[in-house]
């Protein structure tokens, strides 16, 4: 079973997304904000990361260049889900290795949709 | 709603637009036909065709049949297809139309243009073999208000995020407020065109690829025949058909055979 760390600091969102990717068919794992992402992969690798942008700690975008640069690092799937939804924002998520963008709300469409382009389903 | 009423309503659509309507449908005649009863000031849809038994307008028959179609759409609907578009069918063809330089493409039902921009797309990505040729992607449909918003080629946030990837989103869409418009450079390969399938596509020239996908569905047998066998007369030798993932020219149309491992694609027999 493919694993999913859910990064965002609304536990309402975590749950959401635990659903719809439960239902996918991944295992899930969950943090707060990006500090505690870095602390899971370093732990463990999921083979992808739904990723919020804006959160205490560490934000997104952080958590997304410490990721890449660490051991590792390259494998997981990244798709930012955010309110974030300007062009800017999704060019530097791009440009920082991620490899979808989801622009909030979402459902569970989006997330299948997404989720099976960059080959995760 | 009576029978005669349902009986005269469901022989005028499948007279104008094919579509079959089956009793068990007639909560959708309720939902859409109600808001133009309301504009053409009667009292309610049995009212609305009482009133069309008495007085043939057409412009309210083509509303009729307008917003009893049914236009949902994706970009890249349902993914394989674009990718066998691009890896198994414009090869050969660009091989074939080495000395023409050029292609034609039919989208048969573009609704509300997602089909034909994602075609176009999928070309824009091919540039470099593209290099001086010429192509033309017409995408026609019996809607003129979902050909108005193809046309437009704007979509929500909710619209461009199902099917879309986020690099062609932002490499092809400028983005409007909340919503997203497709780029002229996008825009400037399709024409869009009313027509309805019923009729003869003569006047639309020969295509080389023709797409023509979730609109068969809503026909029945005898016309999904007919429509094949005149998207048949369109097309060279060569010419290539993409159908939808619940249709299929088996036991429908002598005209085209299934290729054998593209699921979806059709050659002329
Ligand atoms: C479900 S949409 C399919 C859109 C697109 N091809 C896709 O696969 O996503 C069906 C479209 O067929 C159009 N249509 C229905 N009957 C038609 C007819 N007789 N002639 C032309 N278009 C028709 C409808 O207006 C609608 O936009």
């Amino acid at each position: 079973m493919k694993r999913c760390l859910i990064v965002d600091d609304s536990k309402v969102i975590r749950m959401v997304a635990r659903k719809i990717l439960q239902e996918l068919g991944f295992e899930t794992e969950e943090a707060a904000d990006g500090q505690q992402a870095v602390d899971a992969c370093k732990r463990q690798m999921p083979e992808a990361v739904l990723l919020d942008w804006n959160m205490p700690v560490m934000d997104g975008i952080e958590f997304l260049k410490t990721l890449r640069a660490m051991p590792g690092g390259t494998g997981p799937i990244v798709v930012f889900c955010t309110t974030e939804n300007d062009i800017k924002h999704i060019q530097e998520a791009i440009e920082a290795g991620a490899n979808e963008y989801i622009m909030k709300p979402f459902d569970n469409e989006i997330i299948q949709s997404k989720f099976s382009q960059v080959g995760l389903l | 709603m009576t029978p005669d009423r349902f009986t005269f309503i469901s022989e005028l659509l499948r007279e104008r637009s094919g579509l079959v309507l089956t009793t068990e449908k007639t909560y959708l005649l309720e939902s859409r036909l109600t808001p133009i009863a309301r504009r053409a000031e009667v009292s309610d849809i049995d009212a609305l065709i009482d009133l069309m038994k008495v007085k043939r307008d057409v412009n309210l028959i083509e509303e009729v049949v307008d917003a009893m179609t049914t236009n949902e759409s994706f970009f890249f609907r349902d993914i394989k297809p674009f990718d066998l578009f691009r890896d198994h069918v414009l090869p050969p063809l660009l091989e074939a139309r080495a000395s023409k330089k050029s292609f034609r493409i039919w989208c048969a039902a573009a609704s509300s243009g997602q089909e034909p921009y994602s075609i176009a797309m999928t070309l824009l990505e091919q540039k470099a073999k593209l290099a001086g040729w010429n192509y033309e992607i017409v995408g026609t449909d019996i809607s003129r208000s979902i050909l108005d918003k193809a046309e437009k080629g704007v979509y929500s946030q909710f619209e461009v995020q199902r099917g879309m990837p986020i690099t062609l989103l932002v490499k092809y869409f400028e983005q409007q407020g909340e919503t997203w418009r497709i780029k002229p450079e996008v825009r400037e390969k399709i024409k869009f065109k009313f027509f309805n399938l019923l009729e003869s596509p003569a006047s639309l020239g020969k295509f080389d690829v023709v797409f023509c996908r979730n609109v068969l569905i809503y026909f029945d047998q005898k016309t999904k025949g007919e429509v094949l066998e005149r998207i048949a007369a369109l097309m060279p030798p060569d010419g290539m058909l993409f159908l939808g993932g619940a249709e299929t020219v088996l036991g429908v149309s002598n005209a085209f055979k299934p290729v054998p491992n593209q699921r979806g694609v059709y050659a002329l027999t």
